[in-house]
């Protein structure tokens, strides 16, 4: 994986510290030609991949990049799904039962519901498979090698101990699309662990990393002594929530953990992604500097 | 875990609480995976009326799962129950749960109707059990924020107060679940209104009386869309209430509350809160004019997260509660009974 990521959040009105500033962004990225601009400006920063939620318009992006693949040689998409909020909504709507029958396509449904409820465990595994395939429907022809589960589900799914679903993602995204799965936790220690124990040996995981302890489940300290351990391929998000703390020393404390090896991060204004991107690579460089000293 | 509400001094809890869980739909199951996180809870049965979720949480979660929850409480004999189902459920739920001493946790609004909340009240008090609703804005640190600062008196003396909620829940003509239902709980009233109202109870006043209202429909058919009340505090103060769930321009629910007064004026959410003092006469890590604060310096630190601090903070709230290690003071079915009183001045209000 790259050392920088660019993200999606601000595209679609996504932002933890303030709901008024989402829906600014919402309004300034109305059109796909602003995303697409912006997008530009990270790869003019040198970032090449985007890590995007599975939101309807990115297949706007999408359809954008498939037609012009001279700008974007080399580019990546890492998807990650799904966009929960859709789900949500529907199951305020439809109920559980009500959005599998809506989002699960064919008549895979209809067909085990008929003739009672013989289900068998297979079932539910691949009306998920089903699901994956419907939310990659919109990168076809893009390269995306890290395919990720969002956090909402990963930690619900961690929280149930459904242990077996995660590790069924995991080796239906290896299987059908080559691709190595990551999963996006608030809760890093405890996935880890989970992971181990389904045989998923080193894998990626995404995570709220700060200076601040913000949204680090079990507290700062326990994050610390896993990233130590380095048995994960992690990437830091949300490195900025640092509260009081400016954006210097925020990305100093992420650049300075062991076993970090991305971090993502999100912003609206060619400004802003110059800046973090050279932070994190000036930082970068200090830290090699102290090791080979 | 250290929280710290109401400066009660906390204790490493050990007990083990055995949890049973009535209800596995959309709030039935971020609370499962919550309890299903913390350390304290041992879950000892699931019920719902779906077989295919039953199944599921069968198979890979390996829970105990029961489609009648009487046959659950006899067999596997849970300390405390979560109680998730449609609103028109809960009161003949919570009455057999407090019969038979269990402690409950409820999801909001308390009840269909003012008149059922009375008596689970009294029956809770009687038994001495631990009850909570699942009004989670109360464990946000920004309105707990908002909540200080007001009860300190640092805005002076409260001229008018607004409490919103938006979001997009329905946004077109169809709707066919309980929420479109209001013999069984539906409509934006008792489900977004309930919070605000809740909200501003704890964080502003006791609301007293409801000198207008006005209940609309936009797409639902059968239940309103939109709320929009006149609300006065026991102390004369009056306010507004704006609630609207077929608003699309939100991504999601986002409930707001305003407060004007002598000194100043607070503006918060569940992301920020911005403060405006008149004077230098401000408490600390404030100054004069606006201070802006993030949720990120007021979230509360929880061992597991799944959709919000919030949501765990209340859960381990819940089980503390049980175990003594907190008073059993936020969110109790007393409190929930007067906010289901204030939806109950609101519907007769907009009678007239």
């Amino acid at each position: 994986m790259d050392r920088i990521l660019f993200g999606d959040n601000q595209f679609f009105g996504v932002n933890h510290a303030s709901d008024e500033k989402s829906r600014a962004q919402a309004i300034r990225f109305k059109d796909d030609s602003s995303i697409i601009r912006t997008l530009g400006y990270a790869q003019e920063a040198g970032i090449n991949t985007f890590m995007c939620t599975t939101h309807d318009r990115i297949s706007g992006i999408c359809d954008y990049i498939r037609g012009n693949p001279d700008k974007y040689q080399g580019f990546k998409i890492y998807p990650c799904m799904p966009y929960a909020h859709k789900y949500a909504n529907a199951v305020t709507e439809l109920g559980i039962v009500g959005t599998l029958k809506e989002y699960v396509p064919g008549n895979f449904f209809g067909s085990i519901f008929k003739g009672g409820v013989a289900f068998v465990s297979k079932d539910y595994l691949s009306m998920m498979e089903l699901l994956i395939d419907a939310e990659m429907k919109m990168f076809k022809g893009i390269s995306t090698p890290v395919i990720f589960l969002q956090n909402v589900v990963t930690d619900l799914l961690l929280g149930l101990g459904m242990k077996e679903v995660l590790k069924s993602f995991y080796d239906y995204v290896a299987k059908k699309y080559n691709a190595e799965a990551g999963f996006i936790t608030m809760n890093l220690p405890k996935l880890l662990s989970v992971l181990n124990s389904v045989g998923i040996e080193n894998p990626i995981v995404c995570a709220s990393i700060n200076s601040a302890g913000f949204r680090m489940s079990g507290g700062k300290e326990l994050y610390e002594q896993t990233l130590k351990q380095g048995k994960a391929r992690v990437i830091a998000m949300q490195v900025l929530s640092g509260g009081a703390v400016s954006a210097k020393e925020a990305i100093e404390y992420v650049c300075n953990l062991p076993n970090i090896e991305s971090i993502l991060f999100g912003a609206s204004s060619r400004g802003n992604i110059n800046e973090t991107a050279s932070l994190i690579r000036q930082f970068d460089r200090t830290t090699e500097l102290s090791e080979s000293k | 875990m250290a929280f710290g509400f109401n400066n009660v001094k906390i204790e490493e809890a050990t007990t083990m609480i055995k949890v049973g869980l009535i209800g596995a739909g959309k709030m039935g199951i971020s609370h499962l995976s919550i309890l299903g996180a913390h350390p304290d809870v041992e879950i000892v049965g699931v019920s719902d009326t779906s077989k295919l979720v039953l199944d599921v949480l069968k198979k890979y979660s390996g829970f105990k799962v029961f489609s009648d929850y009487s046959k659950m409480l006899d067999e596997v004999k849970p300390e405390a129950v979560v109680v998730a189902v449609p609103t028109k459920f809960h009161t003949i739920i919570n009455k057999t749960l407090l019969s038979k001493g269990i402690h409950v946790f409820s999801e909001k609004p308390l009840a269909l109707k003012a008149e059922e909340g009375e008596e689970l009240v009294r029956l809770a008090k009687e038994k001495g059990l631990v009850t909570q609703v699942g009004y989670h804005n109360k464990f946000i640190g920004t309105f707990m924020e908002a909540k200080r600062l007001i009860n300190g008196g640092h805005i002076g003396d409260i001229f008018h107060f607004t409490g919103e909620s938006y979001g997009p829940v329905v946004v077109k003509n169809k709707q066919n679940n309980w929420r479109a239902d209001p013999e069984e709980g539906g409509g934006c009233l008792m489900d977004y209104a309930a919070h605000v109202i809740d909200l501003i109870n704890y964080v502003i006043g006791p609301i007293e009386r409801v000198s207008g209202a006005k209940l609309e429909s936009y797409y639902s058919r059968n239940v309103e869309d939109g709320v929009y009340s006149l609300l006065e505090l026991a102390s004369g103060v009056g306010g507004v209430l704006s609630v609207n769930w077929s608003d699309e321009t939100y991504r999601k629910m986002s409930t707001s509350v305003t407060a004007l007064g002598s000194k100043g004026k607070i503006i918060c959410d569940a992301t920020e809160i911005k403060v405006y003092f008149k004077s230098s006469d401000v408490p600390g890590g404030y100054t004069k004019g606006w201070t802006i604060k993030h949720i990120n310096d007021f979230a509360v630190p929880v061992d597991f997260y799944l959709r919000g601090e919030e949501y765990s903070a209340q859960i381990d709230y819940f089980i503390k509660s049980i175990q003594k290690v907190v008073p059993n003071d936020i969110n109790t079915f007393e409190t929930a009974w007067q906010t289901d009183r204030v939806i109950s001045l609101i519907k007769n209000c907009a009678k007239k």
